[in-house]
């Protein structure tokens, strides 16, 4: 049921993840209009007039900056999401069905740690480093969690390969069997892509944290590839856990598409209505609480898998 | 062809960014160059089919490099980074030195004679290169992780100055822990 897209679609890609992405931004604005009590359709069209600005709006350099780490700090944001994307199926292909696609879906998108780390320090602003500061702790709490909740997934397939893992839940969706994982996993999307409760690394207490110091295309670069980010955790949530393209009726990517739109939907309302979330005190929670809890998931789920 | 092009590449770059840890004069870039160089080094594990490996070298090393880069900016002579460093003392006996086991074991690689292969690769190389090396010590090799976890967590235990009498008080009757920092959960 699976293959290997031809290498044109790696095109398609990033195409569709701006489309989500602008989505997803698209969505928050409205939600942003809506509690400000102004017209929420102004909202859809927010952030294209808001990249027009940011496209015109002259570039900051800095005296000091470490400019080399500050921009390929930026540029590794929307990269990394589209590398992640690679394995994601749309129906039932992807530009490449690796066998080990979980491991790589995982390890292009811990490259945002180094994006993040790189864009606060080489900006040569206190605010930036606490900002990539942050970020890290971040990382390291979500981080275990979650690869706790990825490697469940893994487990109840018996397979590190994507289309493995969408092939074992075609009697029940990997979201029902675990839904620990499943709530651990959009948790540490949230994370991963610093997005609402998670977004203190940028935050406005930190006058923008990693982003402090800004502007013009390299704000617009961030902006997008964070959207991007939130897009590719959205859609990978799908063959991990919501049954990739089974569905009735429609084909297999129309439903990849509309399950995708449901998840980044869930994850913007989600960020709209959560507040903010220390650091110091997700961490305790992150290991003290996340950890056992998904080991307990992991456990119960392998026991499922040995019994069945 | 491609094969042959793409391991050279990486190969040029891993050692040139190697060596560029020892140019550069700031923490943070040092520590991206030997970031650089593990990745390279990670898709030469890739070439030879250890798919698995490749990509989790790439996975453990970007992360155990960001938690690196937050130690060896904090112990080394540059204070935020913001001073320029440099990671060699004693520049002339360094760069010989490494030169020279450099030139070693190059010349060891090159000039051993390889055994020519017989029979296929396996189907699932990385598995294979697991038994070569674990074969029958695969519990051995279980409990060596488990204890090395453990000295782990008992030398992270034995540093810390906050003993229990610290949090619980002097008769460990305190209701709740006095920490420096409150977490989560309201303990």
């Amino acid at each position: 049921m699976s293959g290997a897209a031809p290498l044109w679609t790696a095109l398609l890609v990033p195409v569709l993840l701006l489309a989500f992405g602008y989505g997803a931004a698209a969505g928050t604005a409205a939600l942003r209009a809506r509690a400000a009590g102004t017209a929420p359709e102004a909202g859809l069209t927010a952030p294209a007039r808001e990249s027009a600005r940011l496209l015109v709006q002259r570039r900051r350099t800095i005296p000091g900056a470490d400019t080399l780490l500050w921009r390929l700090g930026g540029a590794l944001v929307p990269v990394a999401a589209v590398l992640a994307a690679l394995v994601v199926p749309l129906g039932p292909t992807a530009v490449s069905d690796l066998s080990v696609g979980v491991v790589w879906f995982n390890a292009m998108e811990v490259l945002i740690w180094a994006a993040l780390w790189m864009l606060g320090w080489g900006a040569d602003s206190a605010w930036g480093l606490v900002g990539g500061y942050r970020f890290l702790v971040q990382g390291l709490s979500y981080e275990l969690p979650h690869m706790f909740a990825l490697t469940t997934a893994a487990l109840g397939a018996g397979s590190l390969r994507v289309s493995d893992v969408v092939a074992a839940q075609d009697q029940v969706w990997f979201a029902v069997l675990m839904p620990v994982a499943f709530a651990v996993y959009l948790l540490s999307a949230l994370a991963m892509a610093f997005w609402g409760p998670f977004g203190t690394p940028v935050g406005r207490d930190l006058a923008g944290g990693a982003a402090a110091e800004l502007s013009g295309v390299d704000l617009l670069v961030l902006r997008a590839g964070r959207y991007m980010f939130l897009a590719v955790v959205a859609a990978m949530a799908v063959p991990l856990f919501l049954g990739g393209g089974a569905g009735p009726l429609l084909p297999g990517w129309a439903w990849t598409l509309a399950k995708t739109a449901g998840v980044v939907a869930l994850l913007v309302w989600l960020g709209h209505r959560l507040p903010a979330v220390r650091m110091d005190r997700f961490t305790e929670v992150a290991w003290v609480v996340l950890v056992p809890l998904t080991l307990v998931q992991a456990l119960v789920v392998a026991v499922f898998v040995l019994t069945r | 062809m491609a094969e042959t092009v793409v391991f050279a590449v990486c190969a040029v770059g891993a050692v040139a960014s190697g060596a560029a840890v020892f140019v550069v004069d700031s923490m943070a870039r040092a520590t991206f160059a030997l970031l650089a160089s593990f990745l390279l080094t990670a898709v030469a594990v890739l070439l030879l089919g250890l798919s698995y490996l490749g990509v989790l070298v790439i996975l453990m090393m970007v992360m155990e490099m960001m938690v690196m880069a937050v130690f060896m900016i904090m112990y080394m002579m540059n204070p935020a980074g913001l001073m320029p460093m440099t990671m060699v003392h004693n520049k002339v006996g360094s760069l010989v030195v490494s030169a020279g086991v450099f030139l070693l074991l190059a010349a060891g690689a090159v000039l051993v004679p390889w055994p020519e292969r017989t029979g296929e690769p396996p189907a699932d190389p990385t598995r294979a290169l697991g038994e070569a090396v674990m074969g029958e010590h695969m519990l051995v090799m279980m409990l060596v992780g488990l204890v090395l976890f453990a000295t782990m967590v008992a030398a992270t235990v034995l540093t810390t100055h906050r003993g229990r009498y610290d949090r619980y008080g002097d008769d460990l009757r305190r209701e709740r822990p006095d920490d420096p920092i409150g977490g989560g959960l309201g303990r």
